[in-house]
């Protein structure tokens, strides 16, 4: 489904991304950690083309990201993209966020869009919330509506970019439900997180990146019970203490 | 100080149709220069955040150019050189057959060296939004002009109605200059009423409080429309 291959990134001489090669199956559960600054965010950014490269190449169901011309818009509209700081639209109420795509890029009647909205909210437990504004909303709310956003568009792959980092602890648990039960639903996710339980629970293999490079892609149970690398080990000794 | 006051002056005939005159054609000239410069500022500001290069570059230096030239040498470009550099029959026709020569010339000085005011509002504005949300919108299937149309543009100018209200009233006060090419708006009569009857204070008084009052009514009308506008929950409103 995504295929990153040999991907290097440079902002300006500053390399964040070098030689980066993973894939994500159909189905499968990828989660991406690594120390802050370590190029995840900027990794997850490049596979739907938000951020370009330079160097390698992103295959995503069969659509060559980075080539010259690649029509992105289409490509974006079949893959979900969840946000540290949710980037939900402020000036329409949850329902318009919600639909909004649905009718103008996938030409969806109001109605059908609706009914869609009003599923995976009710899904979430915010059904009572669809005609406030983003602003009146807790940020695990907002979180919530902006992961049944990315599922109103019926998308093919998930792509997660920290998408607990900015909320309150208490709060954290009420994404990652959904999220969980987006896994075994079978979607295909890549997620960028810190959260070691989540990856734990539900990631089929977990990709570490230190310094631009990814330094360990392995299934999860090798990854937590034997790192090889001695700055994979490192990491887990810091964030699993607590 | 032995000066003959004489507050009745404005009310008599024909300076009291001199000053209604004067402020018919300042609310022409700076209404007419507003739209102008509203569909020009808005075209060039958004211009400057595309991420076509030879678009955003021309885009920027039609705001340094309009932006960093005084108002008045613009006016007076615009009346007694433009029709010079233009082709002969063109600048033949402007010169002679173009009806209310000052007042079209003020509008375009006016409005055009407004809309690069408006240009950088809407600049900034777009880019108050923020890399988060455009990158969302991008993420969710819109197109470049998608974004814009559903995304940038409706929060912008929500964020951009307070410095607007700025520039509202400025395009009043500055639509005064348009006498110094011979249009007869609100400051013009007030000096040729104080020429006519010796009463400058009276004139320039009056002169003076309709200027407020203008100003005072185009601002509670931008209070109505920034109430209206705003959005619930997000960056200093309520």
């Amino acid at each position: 489904m995504i295929e990153i291959e040999n991907l290097s990134k440079w902002y300006g001489d500053f390399q964040v991304l070098t030689d980066c090669s993973t894939k994500v199956a159909k189905g499968e559960v990828v989660v991406v950690c690594g120390p802050s600054g370590s190029g995840k965010s900027t990794l997850i950014k490049c596979v739907n083309g938000l951020e370009p490269a330079q160097k390698g190449s992103i295959l995503v169901d069969g659509t060559e990201v980075t080539a010259r011309g690649a029509d992105l818009t289409k490509l974006r509209a079949r893959i979900g993209m969840v946000f540290q700081h949710f980037e939900l639209y402020p000036h329409m109420t949850v329902r318009e966020n919600l639909c909004l795509a649905q009718q103008k890029v996938l030409d969806r009647s109001r109605d059908e869009a609706v009914a869609k909205a009003e599923t995976l909210l009710n899904r979430v437990g915010l059904t009572q919330h669809i005609d406030k504004h983003p602003g009146a909303l807790s940020g695990g709310q907002q979180q919530r509506v902006a992961i049944s956003r990315a599922l109103a568009m019926d998308p093919i792959a998930m792509l997660f970019d920290e998408p607990t980092s900015a909320l309150d602890p208490e709060m954290i648990n009420e994404v990652l439900d959904v999220m969980v039960e987006l896994a075994s639903d079978g979607m295909t996710m890549m997620v960028v997180t810190h959260e070691m339980g989540f990856a734990r629970k539900v990631a089929d293999r977990v990709v570490f990146m230190d310094a631009g490079a990814i330094v360990e892609d392995r299934p999860t149970e090798q990854f937590f019970s034997a790192p090889e690398s001695d700055r994979a080990k490192d990491f887990l000794s810091k964030i699993l203490n607590h | 100080m032995d000066y003959n006051w004489n507050w009745g002056v404005l009310f008599t005939d024909p300076y009291l149709d001199w000053l209604v005159m004067g402020v018919q054609w300042t609310f022409a000239v700076a209404l007419t220069a507003w739209v102008l410069a509203l569909i020009v500022g808005i075209l060039v500001g958004v211009g400057r955040t595309l991420p076509s290069r030879p678009i955003a570059f021309i885009c920027t230096a039609y705001v340094e150019l309009f932006r960093n030239v005084p108002l008045l040498v613009q006016m007076f470009l615009w009346y007694f050189v433009m029709p010079e550099l233009v082709p002969d029959d063109m600048g033949r026709w402007i010169k002679r057959d173009m009806p209310n020569p000052e007042y079209v010339t003020a509008v375009i000085a006016l409005g055009l060296y407004t809309a690069s005011r408006v240009a950088e509002q809407v600049r900034a504005g777009i880019s108050a939004v923020g890399q988060g949300l455009t990158n969302a919108s991008y993420a969710n299937g819109f197109s470049v002009a998608q974004t814009y149309r559903y995304i940038l543009l409706p929060i912008s100018f929500r964020l951009i109605v307070p410095p607007m209200t700025s520039e509202f009233l400025t395009i009043f006060k500055n639509s005064s200059l348009a006498l110094t090419i011979g249009l007869l708006e609100l400051t013009a009569q007030s000096q040729q009423i104080a020429e006519y009857t010796f009463n400058g204070f009276e004139a320039y008084t009056a002169a003076t409080v309709i200027y407020v009052c203008i100003a005072l009514l185009a601002t509670i009308i931008m209070q109505v429309a920034e109430r209206y506008t705003r959005i619930p929950g997000y960056m200093g409103s309520r």
